[in-house]
């Protein structure tokens, strides 16, 4: 897979004329895990809809390989740079193959006829969602779960270097959160796909990202491995959340457990709570 | 791998063999149906009769049934309906909405109302009215487009502008029904209920040319309306440019629906109905705008002759669709109110 240069420079943008991101400049890692953490409404959904060209800066530029995006023909952008939504929209009684093969358009011409590259990708992409057994299913009758793995499948059908994905695993069972990121593994190792994702979960963060960037009221305050990034100090920054990092037993990558009120050493005991 | 790529082509092969054949059907109907609308009138000539006046032939009283009054009825139902059709099914695909289409809009009580103006106050020629109705669903469509996009593109506010502008255009027309001459009622009413009595072969071309020109530009926009469909920010980042088909896509079904209400009146239902038949014909995931053309001027022809020959009076095809579409309109009312879409 091809090595890229993804940066944003000094990055301003938001909606309705309300700036979220705070000049943000970062380069992502070609072809490694990214995922963005903060709290909510800090700007990661932001962040990430803003390096895949869907919104566009108020200020500052997102360079690919040296080109500014907003300079790259749509379609051909569409052919190197993916993005999964948090809630992309189902067309009622759509099949699972024609949604995934939904995926080819930014390879296939004007009238859409299928090529055999087409139907290799759109099968390759079933195979690794484990997907193929729903081929001619309606997506209607999918599970939750099955459901983000068609998705994911599309994105995939859409042989991009770089995909983005907006909390992937939002409203997903354990299980499944653990089963797509995962896949999500399978597919950087794979195919050495540049992934970069927004996640809620920070030790799952921890465990999956090859790097980290922490966002708090739209300014990046810090990035790096999980295992530089991660300290108590930062966990109280991003979140304002108290916490005692372990490590995780699994994968000895960083783990925060959390520190309520109620709970934890002496100083914040019910007593003090109450008052 | 080579199973699931014999799985996906088995698919979309069964897809494209029902679409295939259910366009085939369709046309066979309309064609059916075209015929009817030259064999059957008052007065019921031979086939060889029709087929030789067709032809150019002069046969008395054969000639001036079929030429003058049958052929240009038949081919404004067939147009029209098409073009109602197809646009409908766009809004409502656009629109991710099955009450999108022209009517709910506005873009149709707007030309209505401006029409109406000009038969009753100005008592501009039928050509000038036909020319301003176009012009005020264009810029109909263009305000409440522009109302509705604020910063990103809401299709509620898009349906709920639209509901509001019809209100106040119904009122308008309801008052310069009141106030006009009676000698300029009949002209006026035909804005109101869509009618194919009276269509002249002279008005046609205008329609026909319309459609060949801006049905291809809407199937070949097809695939990216497709890709609209799973929402702004997918279709996006699938390279879609999301404003120029969305632009491209409006102004064409705008102007045909707008150019064919100028020749027939707002045939109801029409377009709210063809869209989501022809879905139910062919499945979802295939790009469905012929069949709903088809399905759009089968409706009309269909409910025209219903109009013409199944009761004691005469009814204009618009009255005939109408009832054909409440119920279904109901149905949905009730079916998005029990979803929580309303």
């Amino acid at each position: 897979m091809k090595y890229h240069l993804y940066q944003a420079v000094q990055l301003v943008a938001g909606y309705d004329g309300k700036m979220i991101l705070d000049e943000i400049t970062l380069q992502i890692p070609s072809n490694q895990i990214s995922v963005i953490i903060g709290a909510n409404g800090c700007g990661k959904s932001t962040l990430l809809k803003t390096l895949a060209n869907l919104i566009k800066p108020a200020s500052g530029e997102v360079i690919l390989d040296g080109r500014p995006i907003r300079t790259i023909a749509s379609k051909q952008l569409a052919r190197v740079v993916g993005l999964l939504p948090q809630s992309p929209i189902v067309p009622e009684g759509i099949t699972v193959a024609d949604l995934v093969g939904r995926g080819r358009y930014p390879h296939q011409s004007l009238f859409g006829t299928w090529s055999n590259q087409d139907y290799e990708a759109v099968a390759e992409a079933m195979e690794m969602m484990n997907i193929t057994e729903l081929a001619n299913r309606s997506i209607d009758e999918l599970s939750g779960g099955q459901r983000q793995r068609v998705w994911i499948a599309m994105a995939l059908a859409q042989q991009t270097d770089i995909l983005f994905l907006d909390e992937p695993t939002t409203y997903l069972d354990i299980t499944y959160q653990i089963e797509i990121l995962d896949l999500l593994t399978d597919l950087n190792r794979k195919h050495g796909t540049t992934i970069v994702m927004v996640l809620h979960d920070i030790n799952l963060s921890a465990r999956y990202a090859d790097y980290l960037f922490a966002l708090r009221e739209g300014k990046l305050i810090a990035e790096g491995k999980p295992s530089e990034v991660i300290t108590s100090q930062l966990i109280k920054d991003v979140f304002g959340l108290d916490c005692t990092i372990i490590q995780d037993p699994v994968t000895n990558s960083p783990s925060i457990v959390p520190i309520g009120r109620y709970h934890g050493s002496g100083k914040n005991t019910v007593l003090e709570a109450n008052k | 791998m080579n199973h699931t790529i014999h799985v996906i082509k088995q698919g979309r092969m069964s897809r494209r063999r029902r679409w295939i054949a259910v366009t085939l059907v369709l046309s066979i109907l309309s064609i059916a149906l075209c015929c009817a609308m030259l064999l059957f009138g008052n007065t019921i000539y031979p086939v060889r009769d029709v087929v030789a006046v067709l032809l150019g032939e002069e046969i008395k009283g054969a000639a001036f049934a079929v030429t003058t009054i049958r052929l240009p009825r038949m081919l404004a139902g067939l147009f029209a309906g098409f073009a109602f059709g197809v646009a409908g099914y766009t809004f409502q695909t656009l629109l991710r909405n099955p009450l999108a289409n022209p009517n709910v809009i506005g873009m149709t009580s707007s030309s209505s109302a401006a029409a109406v103006f000009c038969i009753i106050v100005l008592q501009s020629s039928k050509a000038v009215t036909s020319f301003v109705s176009v012009i005020a669903g264009l810029l109909t469509v263009f305000i409440i487009y522009v109302l509705a996009k604020g910063t990103s593109f809401a299709i509620g506010r898009l349906i709920l502008v639209g509901i509001g502008i019809q209100a106040m255009c119904n009122s308008i027309i309801t008052y310069l029904m009141l106030i006009g001459e009676e000698h300029n009622l009949p002209a006026a009413v035909r804005w109101l209920t869509g009618s194919l009595n009276g269509v002249k072969l002279e008005e046609l071309p205008v329609l026909m040319i319309s459609c060949l020109i801006m049905v291809p530009v809407i199937c070949v926009l097809g695939r990216s309306l497709l890709i609209l469909e799973l929402g702004e920010q997918t279709a996006t980042t699938l390279g879609v440019k999301t404003d120029w088909v969305r632009v491209l896509l409006i102004v064409s079904a705008v102007v045909i629906s707008a150019i064919a209400t100028a020749i027939t009146g707002p045939i109801a239902s029409v377009a709210f109905l063809a869209g989501p038949i022809a879905t139910r014909l062919v499945g979802t995931g295939k790009v469905n705008i012929v069949p709903a053309g088809l399905v759009g001027a089968a409706l009309v022809l269909a409910s025209d002759l219903v109009g013409q020959f199944m009761f004691q009076v005469k009814f204009p095809v618009g009255i005939i669709t109408g009832i054909i579409g409440a119920p279904y309109l109901l149905f949905l009312l009730i079916r998005m109110n029990r979803r929580g879409d309303l």
